[in-house]
C-alpha cells in the first residue's frame, strides 16, 4: 500500500511563519546561563571536599595559627556584595539608554571588585601558612585563589564591556554581553558569600 | 549602518563555506560546519581507537602466559593506563560527539549548532590533548602508570622529582579534554533548547535527540567534579600539598569520590547516545514505530537523574559505612529500571518486524544482546556481597568492556555504516560490513566471555603475571582479542574503499523516516533551505502521515 499518495490537509503551526531567523541573543544568554550552572558545580565539588576534609582531617588549623582573621574579610565581602547592586543600577541605567550613567556604574562595580582583590591579596600576605601547609593551607589558598580568579576575570570582562560601549549604537539592538557579564558578576558574588561562610564563619 | 552588534557575531560565527566539503582538505581546516566539524571527530577519534586497540593487545599478548615475559612491568602498567584513557577519553567521547554534532542539527531541523566556532574550538582541543598525551612516552620516565582511575597515593609518585612527568602531563591532558567537553556540552544543550525546527516539540524529537541531551546535562552536571578533583591532585603531585596525602592529614579516599562522581555518570555519557542509535536503527530496520516513545524519552532523563547517584557502588571496598553501601546498593539497583524499560521497548519495536538484517541492523541487534548480558553483571555487581568477592578481579574487567565495547563500541559501528551513505552520499559495501559484523561480534564474545570466570575464580586486574590455573581464559581472552583487533580490517577497507569509489547514495538508502533523510546526502551546507516544519511524531512507520508539511510523506511501508 503506498501511503505516500494520501494526501491530507496540513495546517503548518502559527509560528512557522517566523521565517530563518533564530532568537540569536537569547540563544546567547541560554547558553551562558548553561555555563554557568556548570560551572557552579567545579565550585559546589571544591566545597563539597571542604566540608569532607574539614570534618575528617585530625589537626585542621597550621600550625601558629588559632583562628582566620574576620573583620577585614568581612569588609571585603561587603564591599563585593553590593557591587551586585552597583551592577544592576548600571544595567538599568543601559536599559534606559543613559550611556554615561551605565559607564559610571559599570567602572564602579570593576573598581569595588579590585578592591576586593587588593584586599585578598593584602590579606594573603599576611598570613603565617602557605599553599602546602596541611589540609588547611591548601583548602584556604584554592578556593579563596579559584574565587579570586573569577573575580579577576569579571573585571576583565567588564572592561571589555565597557570599551564596546564607545563604539556608537553598540548597545542600541541589544546588550546581551553585559547582561551575561553582569550575570557572571552576580554569580562570584554568590559563591563568595557561601565560601565567607564556610571558611570564615565556621572555624 | 556597519555597527553590527558584536554579539551577535559572535553567536552566528563565521559561515565562509558556500559549497559542500567535497574537498578533503577541508577537513584539516578550522571549518565551523557542524557537519564537517562532526566527521573530524569521528575520523580522529577512530585512529585514536587503533593505537588504543593496538594497546589493549599488546596487553593481551603479556597475558596469553602466566609469566611476566613480553613486557617490562613499568611499560605494561603504562599500556593498560593508556589503553584505558585512550579508549575513554580519545576514542568514545569524541566519537560520540562526532555522531551527535553530525546529527543533532540534522535532526532537529536546525542550519547549524548553537555556536560553531565554539564548536571547532572544542574539536581542535581534542588532537591537542590527544597529541599531549601520546607524547608523554618520550618523558624520561614515561607515561602515567596508575591506570585511568588515577588513584592517589599511586598517582601523586614522582620518583624522578620532575615537574614534567606522565603523570602531571596526564592530569593536564583529561583536564583539556574536560574543558572540551563542557565546550560541548554548553553547544549541545543550548542548541536542542533552542535552535528546534518549527514544530519540532521536545516529544516530536528522535531518541537520539533525547539521549544526547541527556547525555550533555550529565556532562555539565558530573564532570566539574572531576575537574575539581584534578586540580587538587595536580596541586599535591606538582607542589606538593596535602589534599590527598594523608601522611599530611589528607584523605585520599575524598579522590575517589570527586572520580567515581564524574567517572560513573560518564558511561552514561557514553552508553545514552548509543541507546539513541539503537532506537534510530530498530524502527528503521523492522518498519515499524518505535514501542513506547514517550516513556523511552523520559526514561534517558531518569537515567541521567539517577546516575549521579550512585557512584559510591565503586568504593564498597574503600571503607565505605555499612549505611552508605546499603544505600548505594538500591540507588544503583534502581538504573536497571530505565535500562529495562528500554530493552523491552526496542525487543517490542522488533517484535514481529519485517526485519532486514543490514549490516546497520546486525550490529545494533548484536550490541542489544550484549548489553543485556553487561546489565545482568551490572546488577550482580550492584549487591554489595557479590561485589566484595569479585572487586578489583577481572569480572570487573568483563563486566565493563561488555558495555563499553561489545555495546558502545558496537553501536558506534552501527551508526557509521547506518549514516555513512548520508555522510559521504556513497554507500558501503555490504559483504564487507556483515563480515565485520561477525568477526567483531564473535571476538567480543570470546575476548571478554571469559574474563567473567576468570575473575570469579579470582584472577585480579592489571597485573602481568598470574597464576597458572587461570591460564585457559586468558589463552581464549587473548585469541579475542587478536580477533577483535583483525575485525576492524574489513571496517577500515570498506570505508575508505567506499568512500573513495562507493556507489552513489540516494538521499534515504533506508527508507527511514527523519529530518536528516530529507535532504539529500551529503546535505548541503546549509542543511535546510527553509526551516522544516514538522507536523507529526517521529517513527512514523507504516502510518500515512507526513514528518513535515508540503513534502510527500517519504514512508511507505
Amino acid at each position: 500500500m503506498d501511503s505516500s499518495l494520501t494526501s491530507q490537509p496540513i495546517e503548518p503551526p502559527a509560528h512557522a511563519t517566523a521565517a530563518h531567523t533564530h532568537d540569536v541573543q537569547g540563544t546567547s544568554l541560554f547558553g551562558f546561563i548553561v555555563f554557568l550552572l556548570s560551572e557552579s558545580m567545579i565550585f559546589f565539588s571544591f566545597f563539597a571536599g571542604y566540608i569532607a576534609l574539614k570534618t575528617t582531617t585530625p589537626d585542621w588549623s597550621p600550625p601558629g595559627m588559632e583562628q582566620l582573621e574576620v573583620f577585614s574579610p568581612a569588609i571585603n565581602t561587603i564591599v563585593l556584595v553590593s557591587s551586585s547592586l552597583v551592577i544592576y543600577f548600571a544595567e538599568e541605567a543601559l536599559k534606559r539608554h543613559k550611556l554615561t550613567l551605565f559607564r559610571v556604574f559599570w567602572f564602579l562595580t570593576s573598581a569595588m571588585g579590585a578592591y576586593f582583590l587588593v584586599g585578598q591579596a593584602i590579606e594573603w600576605r599576611s598570613l603565617p601558612f602557605g599553599f602546602t601547609d596541611g589540609v588547611f593551607g591548601g583548602s584556604f589558598y584554592l578556593l579563596t585563589g579559584f574565587h579570586g580568579l573569577h573575580v579577576l576575570t569579571g573585571i576583565l570582562l567588564q572592561f571589555l564591556m565597557l570599551a564596546r560601549s564607545f563604539i556608537p549604537g553598540n548597545y542600541d539592538t541589544g546588550h546581551v554581553g553585559v547582561t551575561e557579564v553582569s550575570l557572571f558578576w552576580h554569580f562570584v558574588d554568590v559563591i563568595w558569600i557561601i565560601l565567607f561562610c564556610l571558611i570564615y564563619l565556621w572555624q | 549602518m556597519t555597527n553590527v552588534p558584536i554579539d551577535r557575531v559572535d553567536v552566528l560565527g563565521d559561515k565562509p563555506e558556500s559549497e559542500p566539503p567535497n574537498n578533503w582538505r577541508h577537513y584539516f581546516s578550522f571549518s565551523t560546519d557542524h557537519k564537517v566539524i562532526g566527521i573530524q571527530y569521528l575520523v580522529t577519534s577512530f585512529i585514536f581507537f587503533l593505537i588504543g586497540g593496538v594497546f589493549s593487545m599488546v596487553i593481551r599478548a603479556e597475558l596469553i602466559t602466566p609469566e611476566a615475559d613480553f613486557l617490562d612491568r613499568t611499560l605494561y602498567n603504562s599500556m593498560f593506563t593508556m589503553h584505558g584513557t585512550i579508549m575513554i577519553f580519545l576514542w568514545i567521547f569524541p566519537s560520540l560527539v562526532g555522531l551527535s554534532n553530525y546529527l543533532v542539527p540534522l535532526m532537529i531541523g536546525a542550519q547549524d549548532m548553537a555556536f560553531p566556532r565554539l564548536n571547532a574550538v572544542a574539536f581542535w582541543l581534542v588532537p591537542i590533548f590527544g597529541i599531549l598525551l601520546m607524547a608523554t612516552f618520550f618523558l624520561p620516565d614515561g607515561t602515567a602508570q596508575s591506570g585511568w582511575w588515577v588513584y592517589p597515593p599511586v598517582s601523586t609518585q614522582n620518583p624522578s622529582g620532575r615537574l614534567i612527568n606522565g603523570q602531571a602531563v596526564w592530569i593536564l591532558a583529561v583536564a583539556i579534554s574536560g574543558i572540551s567537553s563542557i565546550m560541548g556540552a554548553v553547544n549541545f544543550v543550548t542548541t536542542i533548547v533552542k535552535m528546534r525546527a518549527p514544530g519540532m516539540t521536545f516529544f516530536r524529537m528522535p531518541i537520539f535527540v533525547w539521549t544526547v541531551l541527556s547525555a550533555q546535562l550529565i556532562q555539565l552536571t558530573a564532570l566539574p567534579a572531576l575537574t575539581a578533583g584534578a586540580v587538587m591532585l595536580l596541586f599535591d603531585l606538582t607542589v606538593g600539598t596535602a589534599f590527598f596525602n594523608p601522611d599530611k592529614g589528607g584523605n585520599p579516599i575524598l579522590f575517589q569520590h570527586f572520580f567515581w562522581f564524574y567517572s560513573h555518570p560518564a558511561v552514561y555519557v557514553m552508553v545514552l547516545p548509543i541507546f539513541g542509535v539503537f532506537s534510530e536503527i530498530f524502527p528503521a530496520f523492522s518498519r515499524k514505530p518505535l514501542f513506547g516513545y514517550n516513556v523511552v524519552a523520559v526514561s534517558s532523563m531518569v537515567i541521567a537523574g539517577v546516575s549521579i547517584l550512585v557512584w559510591v557502588h565503586h568504593m564498597y571496598t574503600s571503607g565505605t559505612p555499612g549505611w552508605m553501601r546499603l544505600v548505594f546498593m538500591l540507588s544503583t539497583m534502581c538504573v536497571a529500571v530505565p535500562t529495562g524499560i528500554k530493552i523491552f521497548a526496542w525487543t517490542a519495536t522488533i517484535w514481529r518486524g519485517k526485519l532486514r538484517l543490514d549490516t546497520p541492523m546486525l550490529f545494533a541487534l548484536g550490541g542489544m544482546v550484549m548489553f543485556l548480558f553487561a546489565g545482568i553483571t551490572g546488577i550482580m555487581l550492584a549487591s554489595v556481597p557479590i561485589d566484595i568477592h569479585v572487586n578489583n578481579t577481572y569480572f570487573v574487567v568483563g563486566h565493563f568492556h561488555y558495555v563499553v565495547n561489545s555495546t558502545i563500541t558496537m553501536g558506534m559501528f552501527a551508526a557509521i555504516y547506518f549514516w555513512f551513505p548520508k555522510m559521504t552520499g556513497r554507500m558501503y559495501y555490504e559483504g564487507l560490513g556483515k563480515l565485520h559484523f561477525w568477526l567483531a561480534f564473535l571476538g567480543n564474545n570470546l575476548t571478554f566471555l571469559p574474563m567473567h570466570p576468570a575473575g570469579l575464580q579470582g584472577m585480579v586486574r592489571r597485573i602481568s603475571s598470574y597464576d597458572p590455573e587461570y591460564a585457559f581464559w586468558n589463552v581464549l581472552s587473548s585469541l579475542g582479542a587478536f580477533l577483535l583487533g583483525m575485525s576492524t580490517l574489513p571496517f577500515i577497507l570498506n570505508i575508505v574503499g567506499s568512500w573513495i569509489q562507493g556507489e552513489p547514495a540516494p538521499a534515504n538508502p533506508w527508507r527511514a523516516i527523519g529530518l536528516e533523510w530529507l535532504v539529500s546526502s551529503p546535505p548541503p551546507v546549509e542543511n535546510f533551505e527553509q526551516p522544516p516544519v514538522v507536523v507529526s511524531a517521529p517513527y512514523g512507520y507504516g502510518k500515512s502521515e507526513p514528518l513535515i508539511a508540503g513534502a510527500n510523506s517519504s514512508d511507505s511501508p
